[in-house]
């Protein structure tokens, strides 16, 4: 078990390309880490400098105690000990599933049990002599890995690896291939641009964006306080709200909302709050009744997605001047409470409310 | 896709890739590239220092003489009309096949292919053996049409195979009739592939002496032959060979222009995702149709087959070739074998050069591999007689120079086959994994490079065997004194008209290059299948 820590990667392509602009990464021994980002935001890069397969320009890897790169330092891929699973697994086509796992590993060990044992863990045993097309997507998957893990690497870079792989079948690989890697406790960097995958499975998530980590931190930290609204958005759905602050708290159409202050700025009076969709309360209006009592803002709803367990209301405010500051207010409410498209409806929010720049 | 992570493909033209991490320059690749790049350039720069030695007055006056013109008109005129009608076949007989009802399509299917897989000379032989009348423009029309027409049919067929049928369903469901959808929809779509083979087929016109000897029709490249053969005139022979090598370029240009006007061929259905693409039904037609693919393949198939199981079966009794014929094919054997080795060799550091790293100077690499293939047989080996001839004398028909004369006449074969499996083992990240195995960088080439190219390398080799196998123009020009290929000598018997000697050679060299040939129309088929299961 190692820790791994990145600091000031620079990666270029030429004078006019940068892919990485100084990433620092730090990653506990035996953690399991998540780079999120969208496509072409430089994660898959950063693995691959990780592992050695692309230099940087700049910058220090350092994995345990070896420096692997840095100033005047660079270990070849060979020499790194981290195992690397690219996206489609990349099994080698000709060697079947033994000779895949088998492949970096000394030829006493591989007469010995380690292969078998390796195929065993990720359960795939009775495949052994199988050649990699004749196996199925999440089959695939778990040769790589078992490939990647028969060198016990002190790092293992997962990029992608879930996203071949169909729905259904992806949660119980997924769920599996974390069961696993605990139980084992090697370092993981996880690349992905699954926000739920990163959030559900990783100890630790950095996000990424246009070759910068733009926040790191825990899960639950992620979402309750992200930096700005582009990644409150990129996180799941936010509602954006203007609000007035006073005595601490934030005063909005919704209520008046206690607030998740950043304690290195001081607050502005006028601003704007996010509100997860399941911090908002939703009543439907009767008919007769006098809806200006109510109180909350009122709306209409304009769309239901019905999930089962639970379904999202898009809800558009009757008076859209009236500082709510969004034309449309997600709310997530218990399946049994979905409400038709056109009920009318006053909303509530329920803090505490993170206050984004 | 997770990353926009540029690869060495998407930065042409850029050094700075080649020193980041893994990709230093290969000494080897460039060597390898380096010799393969001079052995193509070597033929061309002495055609070019022959004629400059006869001097420009001599060689305008060899230039603008009437027969010259004459020449040109025959070349032009067959050219043109032959491309055409392979075309017209072509396409006609790829959709009847892949987009219709039409009965036993998958034994038209491989039968339309197979005359790929006849020498033309044999073709000619064939029909001139049968109806000795035969010659001129109009016997060579048809000869060279008959035996060219599936360059078009093979890249079509597979095209239509490829192609996304749901566009097809779009279209008739927008209310376009069968024509409509297949002018409109289908034929931009094959369209590259339609141009690809007319290019090959006005290359192979270009390039044929052998079936137009035997027709008694005078194009460039007869004339040549000619000249230098019976007239001993180098010189004469070395002018008209640059107007040929002329014309094989303005040919190319103009194949890459119209190409190159062409918009995006669509975007292409995800594997698997591809459903089985609905036959027109042909009705009332079906008995014309069939018609017309039987008369088609009984021309170009049954004619030849059934002249050279006649002279096997009547002529031989009197001239049957004995153990001779097993000389002559262990010859021919070791030549293309050893042609195919070189070619396959030399096409590996070009491939690998231009895959992994690219940028000008290996892409110039490439492109100069591909050149041979606007350059008739007969002009490489005027070149590479005028350097033997002046330089290297005891390598003048030598074994060894008919062996690079085949291997530079071929290695567009070679750069084709290695090359999309290069790409294969390049783009996927397989070496890169087995470096992060733990694994050094030429282990990562014999354990995982090398297993994987390996289909490509047999393709390859393959590919040039059957082709230097029945190469006949060349040979005549460069094999060593006294030794006879299959080829030369079926030509020999066929030029004394003794067609049952001839008949045991043609029918070897078929058997030969009936395999490759099969093998394509399989590969066709099978694309095919898969879009219908």
């Amino acid at each position: 078990m190692s820790r791994l820590a990145v600091s000031g990667l620079w990666k270029g392509y030429g004078p006019t390309r940068t892919v990485l602009r100084g990433v620092d990464l730090d990653v506990a021994a035996g953690g399991l880490s998540a780079v999120l980002g969208l496509s072409g935001c430089g994660k898959t890069t950063l693995l691959r400098v990780i592992a050695g397969l692309d230099r940087a320009e700049r910058g220090t890897i350092t994995l345990g105690p070896r420096t692997l790169e840095g100033p005047g330092t660079y270990v070849s891929p060979e020499h790194r000990g981290i195992g690397y699973v690219p996206q489609e697994g990349a099994l080698f086509p000709h060697l079947t599933v033994q000779e895949n796992v088998g492949f970096g590993i000394s030829r006493a060990e591989r007469r010995g049990r380690a292969v078998g044992e390796l195929l065993e863990m990720v359960g795939i045993a009775p495949l052994a002599r199988r050649l990699p097309h004749e196996l199925s997507g999440g089959e695939q998957q778990r040769v790589a890995l078992a490939r990647a893990l028969a060198r016990r690497p002190d790092l293992l870079l997962l990029d992608e690896p879930f996203s071949s792989l169909d729905a259904t079948l992806r949660n119980h690989v997924r769920e599996e291939v974390h069961g696993l890697l605990s139980r084992q406790g090697v370092t993981t960097v996880l690349v992905t641009h699954d926000q739920e995958e990163a959030l559900s499975l990783a100890d630790t998530v950095a996000v990424m964006r246009e070759g910068e980590i733009v926040q790191r931190g825990i899960p639950e930290e992620l979402y309750n306080r992200p930096v700005d609204s582009a990644l409150a958005r990129f996180l799941g759905a936010a509602n954006l709200i203007d609000a007035t602050f006073r005595d601490g708290f934030a005063h909005t159409p919704l209520g008046v909302l206690a607030v998740r202050a950043d304690p290195h700025s001081s607050m502005p009076a006028q601003g704007v709050v996010m509100l997860r969709p399941e911090q908002l309360e939703v009543r439907a209006l009767d008919g007769g009744q006098d809806t200006t009592a109510a109180a909350g803002v009122h709306g209409h709803v304009e769309q239901c997605r019905y999930y089962g367990h639970d379904a999202l209301l898009q809800i558009r405010p009757d008076d859209l001047n009236g500082g709510v500051g969004a034309d449309l207010l997600v709310a997530r409410v218990h399946g049994e409470a979905a409400l038709a498209v056109g009920t009318a409806v006053s909303v509530l929010g329920h803090g505490p409310a993170t206050w984004v720049r | 896709m997770s990353s926009l992570t540029p690869t060495a493909d998407q930065n042409p033209g850029s050094f700075t890739r080649a020193w980041s991490g893994r990709r230093r320059w290969p000494v080897l690749s460039v060597a390898g590239g380096a010799i393969a790049s001079g052995l193509v350039l070597l033929p061309l720069a002495f055609l070019l220092n022959q004629a400059g030695r006869s001097g420009w007055g001599e060689v305008s006056r060899l230039l603008f003489r009437h027969s010259t013109a004459v020449l040109l008109w025959n070349t032009a005129r067959l050219a043109f009309a032959s491309t055409a009608l392979c075309a017209l076949l072509g396409v006609a007989a790829a959709w009847c096949v892949e987009r219709t009802n039409l009965p036993a399509r998958r034994l038209w299917a491989v039968a339309l292919v197979l005359p790929l897989g006849i020498p033309d000379f044999v073709i000619g032989f064939g029909w001139v053996s049968i109806d000795p009348s035969l010659h001129g423009y109009l016997a060579a029309l048809m000869i060279m049409t008959l035996s060219l027409y599936p360059l078009v049919y093979l890249p079509v067929a597979a095209g239509l195979a490829r192609a996304d049928p749901a566009l097809e369903e779009v279209a008739r469901s927008l209310g376009l009739g069968a024509w409509q959808t297949f002018r409109r929809v289908t034929l931009p779509q094959i369209w590259p592939a339609v141009l690809g083979g007319c290019l090959l087929v006005t290359l192979g016109l270009l390039a044929e002496y052998g079936a137009f000897e035997i027709v008694q029709y005078q194009t460039f490249t007869v004339a040549i032959f000619t000249e230098f053969k019976l007239g001993f005139d180098a010189a004469a022979a070395c002018a008209l060979s640059l107007v040929l090598v002329a014309i094989g370029i303005v040919v190319l240009g103009g194949e890459l222009t119209l190409a190159g006007r062409n918009r995006g061929t669509g975007t292409r259905p995800r594997e698997g995702a591809r459903r089985p693409s609905s036959a027109v039904a042909l009705g009332r037609l079906t008995v014309p149709v069939l018609a017309g693919v039987f008369a088609l393949v009984g021309l170009a198939l049954g004619v030849p087959i059934g002249a050279l199981v006649y002279w096997l079966v009547h002529g031989g009794s009197t001239t049957l070739p004995s153990a001779s014929i097993l000389t002559e094919a262990g010859h021919t054997a070791v030549f293309s074998a050893a042609a195919a080795a070189l070619a396959t060799t030399l096409a590996v550091p070009v491939c690998a050069l231009s895959v992994r790293h690219r940028n000008r100077f290996t892409l110039a690499i490439e492109r100069l591999a591909y050149l041979p293939q606007a350059l008739p047989g007969l002009v490489i080996a005027l070149g590479l007689v005028s350097f033997t001839i002046r330089y290297a004398l005891p390598l003048y028909q030598s074994t060894l120079e008919l062996i690079v004369a085949y291997a530079i006449l071929f290695l567009p074969l070679a750069v084709v086959g290695v090359r999309a499996a290069m790409v294969h083992a390049s783009s996927s990240v397989l070496e890169d994994v087995a470096r992060s195995l733990g694994r050094r960088p030429v282990t990562v080439w014999l354990r995982v490079t090398l297993p994987v190219i390996r289909p490509g390398l047999g393709a390859a080799f393959a590919l040039v065997f059957v082709s230097s196998a029945t190469e006949l123009t060349a040979t005549l020009l460069l094999r060593p004194t006294g030794v006879n290929t299959l080829a030369t000598q079926f030509w020999t018997y066929t030029s004394d008209f003794s067609y049952g000697a001839a008949a045991p050679y043609a029918a070897v060299m078929v058997a030969i290059s009936a395999v490759p040939a099969y093998v394509l129309s399989r590969r066709v088929s099978a694309l095919a299948r898969i879009g219908q299961s």
